[in-house]
């Protein structure tokens, strides 16, 4: 009897095989994917918590409902039927920032909306994306001329794609935001710091002594904002 | 006695005054004559112009004031009011205030026409002329703090503006509530905002749940269109920004407002097979342009964003498939150039009618979806209808077009009073609701659907059966454009939101010396104070959602 009484062993190699030939071959065909085939039956995935993260991070964004221009209605189609963004897991328009995750500037900037576009984009939680959509964002596209345009996104906010275009396709956004998904994924993103855009202490004059000198009596608290984007540091 | 009511329908013949008989009328508050290629132009006194515009609106009938130009010569400033008459637009007639170049005042115009607030102060913010008597004279378009007027000679764009932040902090940081009446209540709605439809920003105030104040800041999107006009040649480079004044896939449509002026300015002649293709490229624009109206209204209404939208949507792609095919681009077509379009329909012909066919005989059973998902519902009907309202004479006198102006009973549509293009010679109809109200413009644009796809129809049935020696596309035009120096015109187009005006005036050289754009979405956004107040928070939503703007016109 004391024969009998053998330590308990599982066989894992039996176990493992007859689990995986019942999901892999068996009736219940319904666990089959790319993924078991690669996992066997395992349940456990050995990977780094902050890889793991990322990968989350990537594959369900949250977007922004953030229109200003031409390309909005572009990107109103990339979220639609047809193009259908969500495919991607990146299509749930956010009415307010503080649920988003990316934002997408979809249009010219002009001096009287790049504050509010900053504020807007500093409501949203950290770690947060920027896609710049169109050639507005890049540059001021075709609009640089002008004399109220921001000469591109970047004057204002950091940008992690960009996608050009006038405007671009809906596939070329998408292609746009599996590019950032990728980034992600891949623990890339631009580093979250907030360009000077508006707080510029003394204008343009020189940081010499005088300005120094001058720097001392100015009222640090009146902070000053210029029109002139592109000439800003 | 008869007991016979007169026909409604038969509209009495609007009486025209002969240029010589409006002098009479105007009097010795006439110091000037001048001639435009549109309408004769009387030069008035500075301090006369409530008197002239009231005897011209009251006596004369032009009781439309379409468009305030401003602009600024070596000697002097001048403010063009272009007047029309709703009845027959065809008769125009502009009235010149000139202004004095070193302390530029002229007499507001608001007191007649209240369209003229916004259109005064967005002269006053871009050229700087102060307009004696204006309610309200601010800076419309640029930040408050701006400092200079950009369309004025002397500006200077490099020029740095610095500013002091707190300038443009903001208001909701430090109170909420009204200044006096603390049983009000300020709130911002936008310019981020998913009900604003784009950027725009509206200040209201409430009392409980009703508005007691609404003002519209505009500007977030003002892109300096009309300087980039003035800035590139009548050709060539001019063509690619109207697609982006109105950007709902309205592209054509607002070319054409573009090719419309600068062909009567340089008297260029369209060939007939150019102004079919024009029509039919105008109208599915049309389409598309409604159809995100419909789909952006039913959002707005009862936040549908699965159904009503996705199918809106839906048929606007198969529109912008088409589009596509006929111009090579989905959004910003670049498709008209002066005298013709650019290229002729694509090869094969007959798979793109047939693709056209199909999508229009698909059309009316969609429309029929549209209806029972929309106008037949009922929690939409207790929405709109009555809600938002917008008498005739308030509309007229804020100058509402489009839409807008034919969803209030006003019978005005540029395509058939003052026709252009091949309108005239196909079969279609002018859509009228008398409503007033939200639903009465929701209607109004559904059936327009119907009228256009009559209309492209037509232009199809034309087009197949064109003689294939007799496509012409493009009239011989030179390939630089110098019309006579001091030539001034303003021409105006049916957009998708109504009259799409261009002003402008060369100088000789290949380039306008002023460029103004009358945007429909500008005159009838102004119309909202009108609609909302006294009305609840929803109803406001429900009634900037009918007005249909679009901030890139609206800012230009």
């Amino acid at each position: 009897m004391s024969s009998d009484n053998r330590p308990f062993v599982t066989d894992d190699s039996q176990v493992l095989t007859d689990t995986r030939d019942a999901r892999m071959t068996g009736e219940d065909n319904r666990f089959n994917s790319k993924l078991r085939e690669a996992f066997g039956s395992s349940p456990f995935i050995l990977t780094k918590f902050d890889k793991f993260m990322n990968w989350v991070r990537g594959s369900s964004m949250f977007m922004l409902q953030f229109g200003i221009a031409c390309c909005s209605i572009e990107m109103m189609h990339t979220y639609a039927v047809k193009h259908d963004l969500d495919r991607f897991g990146a299509g749930v328009p956010r009415a307010s920032p503080r649920q988003a995750d990316v934002i997408i500037v979809p249009g010219t900037i002009v001096s009287k909306f790049a504050p509010r576009m900053k504020r807007v984009y500093d409501q949203m939680p950290e770690p947060k994306f920027v896609i710049g959509m169109g050639s507005c964002t890049i540059s001021g596209g075709p609009f640089q001329e002008g004399y109220n345009v921001i000469k591109g996104a970047e004057e204002v906010i950091p940008v992690d794609i960009h996608v050009p275009g006038c405007p671009p396709r809906p596939e070329a956004l998408v292609y746009g935001v599996a590019k950032l998904q990728e980034r992600i994924a891949n623990g890339e993103s631009s580093p979250v710091t907030v360009k000077p855009y508006e707080l510029e202490q003394f204008g343009d004059l020189d940081r010499d002594e005088i300005v120094d000198q001058l720097a001392r009596e100015i009222d640090e608290e009146d902070l000053v904002m210029r029109y002139n984007w592109a000439d800003s540091p | 006695m008869s007991l016979e009511e007169p026909e409604p329908d038969a509209p009495a013949p609007v009486e025209e005054q002969s240029p010589d008989e409006l002098a009479e009328l105007l009097g010795d508050q006439v110091i000037g004559r001048e001639e435009h290629l549109n309408a004769p132009g009387y030069v008035i006194r500075p301090d006369a112009v409530q008197d002239v515009l009231s005897t011209l609106k009251n006596e004369a009938g032009y009781d439309h004031l379409s468009c305030v130009t401003a602009q600024e010569y070596e000697d002097r400033y001048e403010s063009i009011y272009h007047l029309k008459k709703f009845d027959d637009p065809t008769q125009e007639v502009s009235v010149v205030v000139p202004a004095d170049r070193e302390n530029p005042v002229s007499e507001s115009a608001e007191p007649v026409f209240r369209t003229a607030d916004w259109h005064e102060r967005e002269a006053y913010d871009l050229v700087g002329i102060d307009y004696d008597d204006h309610p309200d004279l601010r800076r419309i378009l640029l930040p408050e703090s701006w400092q200079g007027h950009p369309l004025a000679k002397d500006y200077d764009q490099d020029r740095p503006q610095v500013v002091p932040l707190r300038e443009n902090a903001n208001p909701l940081q430090e109170d909420h509530r009204g200044e006096d009446d603390t049983d009000t209540m300020f709130l911002n709605i936008g310019p981020h905002h998913p009900a604003t439809h784009g950027v725009l920003h509206l200040k209201t105030t409430l009392d409980g749940e009703q508005v007691a104040d609404v003002e519209s800041d505009i500007g977030y999107l003002h892109r300096c269109e009309e300087q980039i006009c003035q800035n590139g040649t009548y050709r060539h480079q001019i063509m690619p920004y109207p697609d982006r004044w109105d950007y709902i896939s309205a592209g054509l449509l607002n070319e054409w407002a573009y090719a419309r002026a600068a062909e009567d300015m340089a008297d260029i002649e369209v060939p007939e097979y150019a102004q079919v293709i024009r029509t039919m490229g105008a109208e599915l624009c049309r389409i598309a342009a409604h159809m995100l109206a419909v789909g952006t209204f039913a959002l707005d209404v009862y936040g549908d964003f699965t159904a009503i939208f996705m199918y809106a949507i839906r048929d606007r792609e198969k529109v912008q498939n088409i589009l596509e095919d006929l111009t090579g681009q989905r959004l910003m077509f670049n498709y008209f150039r002066l005298g013709g379009v650019v290229w002729d329909l694509p090869e094969p012909r007959e798979e793109f009618f047939e693709k056209t066919r199909d999508f229009l005989e698909d059309l009316p059973e969609a429309l029929e979806e549209y209806h029972d998902l929309i106008s037949g519902n009922e929690i939409l009907q207790m929405r709109t209808i009555d809600t938002g309202v917008l008498p005739p004479e308030v509309a007229k006198s804020y100058g509402a077009t489009g839409p807008v102006a034919r969803g209030s009973g006003i019978d005005y549509d540029l395509r058939r009073d003052d026709p252009y293009g091949y309108y005239d010679e196909l079969d279609w109809d002018v859509v009228t609701e008398d409503g007033c109200d939200n639903y009465s413009r929701l209607l109004v644009r559904l059936r327009e659907v119907e009228e256009s796809a009559k209309i492209i129809e037509q232009c199809i049935d034309l087009l197949e059966d064109w003689p294939e020696e007799d496509r012409t596309i493009q009239a011989n035009v030179p390939r630089t454009l110098k019309p006579d120096d001091d030539t001034e015109i303003y021409r105006a187009v049916e957009g998708a939101k109504g009259e799409l005006g261009i002003y402008m005036r060369s100088d000789g050289t290949d380039k306008p010396a002023r460029f103004k754009i009358r945007s429909p979405c500008f005159s009838n956004l102004q119309t909202l104070p009108e609609m909302a107040e006294g009305e609840y928070v929803p109803d406001l939503v429900a009634a900037l959602g009918s007005l249909d703007i679009v901030l890139g016109e609206v800012d230009r």
